[in-house]
């Protein structure tokens, strides 16, 4: 074992790190970025970030060069975002543009759709969103009602979608419609793309209970798209789908926090009745609980460069991060705040300690654990593909989509 | 970044696996289990000898491979896996680690050579008891070259030529370590009913027994602390091996086992319960990995990472043997079934170099400790 980098990726470690010292600042323990989700500030500031990446080459990293990227390999977008968890940096804006859009596109759309979308959007000209879940569709995406129906050159769409984040400051959308609702579910889709200025199209803001709005309800009415913006057949929308799915951040150098690092440096800094925090044996039974599951998901991400490093496709055990982190969140933010006692609750950034972050969290995790794969979905994920059990029964699979029972 | 085993680390394991599934099957475990007699399985400890396992970190100089540390992990994860009932982690683990980091030239020239062999066998004496073992607290003595006081539960004392002894000097004063031979007519071993029996553990009395310092005086501790450091990574493969093995046993039976018309592995109660034994065991391998390769690197970070595997992997070897006995439903807490093997080990395992509370609050300690620079 050897948890040096090889001297190519020390080297590329180097250039990045001495980049980001140039043009970001460094973070420190509970120190969190200018702007929040959901503050209208933080979209320019998100652009002006990627646009900064892309003029300093490190923009797509893993993409190739005739597109804006930078042409090396996912290891060094690995070992890039590793480097930026450690500066104050914009919440992820871009992760749906980046992580799933441009992989799409540059699977299924034309050669000339590829020049004018992909570096734009590399370059923080241009957000996508995704419009997949909908109310009858969330864990289950096939489930999705919203139609398509083919007219000359055109498709028309109308139906409803739902979650969708950053719909409400998004340039472009990468859909999943029903085009044939008479054949069994997972085969009458149809996949698009299109500009979110497009006539038709309704966007209401979810509130969510942080107060913020991330998500988006998108209603379309007779929104035209040039069936020349469909990715993939007539059909084979699941397909384009799973491969937008499988591009979903393999794995962002993003911290979610408060993590370890932040409740030990609470600890340590909070006075108990009988002393310091960090003295308190409970304290220490969850700060050693957390470290173990931190430092786990860690070595775990290091077993997946070894495996990324030897050209090898990191497999669906990759779940485990994520389900281990979005919950060891909202049990520290709980925490947290409970270690705060009577004063727990402030929410006011000037008297809570680390500008409210475990309070903030506290409201943030939730939806943690259920966007992205929710841990229930994570979890028949490691048993039916990693342990091979059997999947549950299905009584959706063979029927027409126009048949199922739907509970309304 | 190469954060994996090697490929001849990779033959190994699968040279140990074969002989393992071959020489310590279910059947040899229960010999052991009932069988009052039988302390350890002979032909498997003479057989691990000759395929030069119980030397395998031991230098060539004193008749061992000189391999790494990281070589031994890969061996203890197959013996957890197949429950290997032998003295190999007392007298591997343990009382050779102790003499490679302690001995003098000429202790490690009497001792290593048939230990490396497995023609000796050594173990560690520490615990006095229920309770929490500690320097101050030491009530076997030694004086004037003479060991007194009794120690209780030692693992493998019955089979063991020779103990590794903590013992205080009397007044208060810091504990060394001694080597004594335990044929000696001044010692006493009584065998004690374990929750494991397939792993035999003695009550050892010393009654003014001739001892030889092992290390500097009053480092005992110390140095306890860190051979159990040591110890504790290997210990931590061997939980990672069991707590795989049982989650194997475990989906398995889901995956045959029908009810309600169906596989009980196709309801989410069971494929949640397997998924979240899954992560435990990952979360503990990785944990354990880190642990191998501050072994083989002697990295200033081996404090921490032991702890970390310790923790990680007794948490998941306890959670994978409970869950696999529910899963097994009725059958699961019978004798006749092999579920329970695992459940008593998983236990001893976690007990054997002191429980699960203490490690985290030392895994905190070295966290502290490396926090504001300084060492524990």
């Amino acid at each position: 074992m050897d948890f040096n980098d090889t001297p190519d990726e020390a080297e590329f470690r180097a250039e990045a790190r001495a980049w980001l010292e140039r043009n970001a600042e460094p973070k420190t323990p509970g120190a969190v970025y200018k702007y929040k989700r959901g503050e209208p500030e933080l979209i320019p500031a998100a652009r002006a970030w990627e646009a900064k990446k892309f003029e300093g080459g490190f923009a797509g990293i893993a993409l190739p060069k005739e597109y804006g990227g930078r042409g090396e390999t996912r290891l060094q977008q690995i070992i890039f975002a590793e480097e930026e968890a450690d500066f104050l940096i914009p919440p992820p804006i871009f992760s749906i543009s980046h992580g799933m859009a441009v992989p799409t596109m540059l699977t299924y759309a034309t050669e000339e759709q590829k020049q004018r979308y992909v570096p734009a959007t590399l370059r923080g000209d241009e957000i996508w969103c995704q419009l997949f879940s909908e109310p009858a569709g969330g864990s289950d995406l096939a489930g999705l009602r919203t139609r398509a129906v083919r007219d000359g050159d055109d498709w028309v769409i109308n139906g409803q979608k739902i979650w969708t984040s950053g719909a409400h400051y998004a340039d472009m959308a990468i859909m999943v419609t029903r085009s044939d609702p008479e054949a069994p579910k997972h085969k009458g889709l149809t996949y698009f793309f299109f500009d979110m200025k497009s006539p038709g199209i309704d966007i209401r803001p979810i509130r969510q209970i942080s107060g913020y709005a991330n998500f988006n309800e998108v209603f379309m009415t007779d929104l035209r798209i040039p069936d020349s913006q469909r990715l993939g057949d007539v059909g084979q929308g699941w397909q384009v789908a799973i491969t937008t799915l499988m591009n979903e951040r393999v794995s962002s150098g993003i911290r979610p926090a408060p993590d370890f690092e932040d409740i030990f440096a609470l600890a340590r800094t909070t006075e108990l009745e009988n002393g310091p925090a960090i003295a308190d044996a409970a304290v220490r039974e969850k700060l050693a609980d957390w470290y173990i599951k931190a430092q786990g998901v860690k070595l775990i991400r290091a077993r997946l460069m070894t495996a990324l490093s030897r050209g090898e496709r990191p497999g669906p055990e990759n779940s485990v991060s994520k389900l281990v982190s979005s919950f060891r969140r909202q049990e520290i933010a709980h925490f947290g705040m409970d270690l705060l006692d009577m004063g727990g609750g402030i929410m006011d950034p000037e008297m809570a300690p680390m500008r409210a972050m475990y309070q903030q969290a506290l409201l943030d995790a939730p939806g943690g654990r259920i966007a992205a794969g929710s841990d229930e979905i994570l979890r028949n994920i490691i048993s039916e593909r990693v342990l091979g059990l059997p999947p549950d029964i299905r009584v959706d699979k063979e029927l027409p989509f126009d048949q199922l029972p739907s509970g309304s | 970044m190469n954060f994996d085993f090697s490929e001849e680390q990779y033959l190994l394991r699968d040279q140990a696996r074969k002989f393992l599934d071959d020489r310590s099957p279910p059947a040899a475990v229960r010999a052991v289990l009932e069988d009052e007699a039988i302390a350890y399985d002979q032909g498997l400890w003479r057989g691990m000898a000759e395929l030069g396992w119980v030397g395998t970190t031991v230098p060539e100089e004193y008749g061992g491979a000189g391999l790494s540390g990281e070589d031994l992990c890969v061996i203890a994860e197959e013996l957890g896996r197949t429950l290997a009932p032998t003295p190999f982690s007392s007298s591997v683990y343990l009382a050779t680690e102790a003499l490679l980091m302690a001995g003098s030239e000429l202790q490690k020239q009497q001792y290593l050579p048939a230990l490396a062999a497995g023609e000796r066998i050594g173990c560690m004496a520490v615990s006095e008891g229920v309770g929490v073992a500690n320097a101050a607290s030491m009530q076997t003595l030694a004086i004037d070259g003479v060991i007194e006081g009794t120690k209780v539960p030692v693992a493998d004392g019955d089979v063991a030529d020779f103990a590794v002894v903590l013992a205080g000097p009397g007044g208060g004063g810091d504990p060394s370590l001694f080597l004594v031979d335990l044929d000696d007519h001044s010692v006493s071993r009584k065998p004690v009913e374990m929750i494991d029996p397939t792993r035999s553990h003695v009550e050892i009395t010393f009654d003014k027994a001739g001892a030889e310092p092992l290390g500097e005086a009053g480092q005992g501790w110390t140095i306890t602390r860190a051979v159990f450091d040591r110890a504790a990574i290997l210990m931590a493969f061997e939980q990672v091996g069991g707590a795989q093995a049982c989650l194997d046993m475990a989906t398995e039976y889901a995956r045959n086992r029908f009810a309600f018309g169906r596989a009980i592995g196709s309801f989410q109660a069971i494929k949640h319960k397997l998924a979240d034994i899954y992560i435990a065991t990952e979360l503990a391998r990785a944990n354990a990995y880190y642990g191998a390769w501050a072994l083989a690197t002697d990295a200033p970070d081996l404090p921490t990472a032991a702890a970390a595997a310790r923790v990680a992997a007794s948490e998941a070897y306890n959670l994978a043997a409970r869950e696999n006995i529910q899963t097994h439903g009725g059958m699961g807490f019978t004798w006749e079934f092999d579920c329970h093997l695992y459940y008593r080990r998983a236990k001893l395992l976690s007990l054997a170099l002191g429980g699960e509370r203490l490690w985290k609050d030392r895994l905190v300690s070295h966290l502290e400790a490396r926090n504001s620079g300084g060492e524990v």
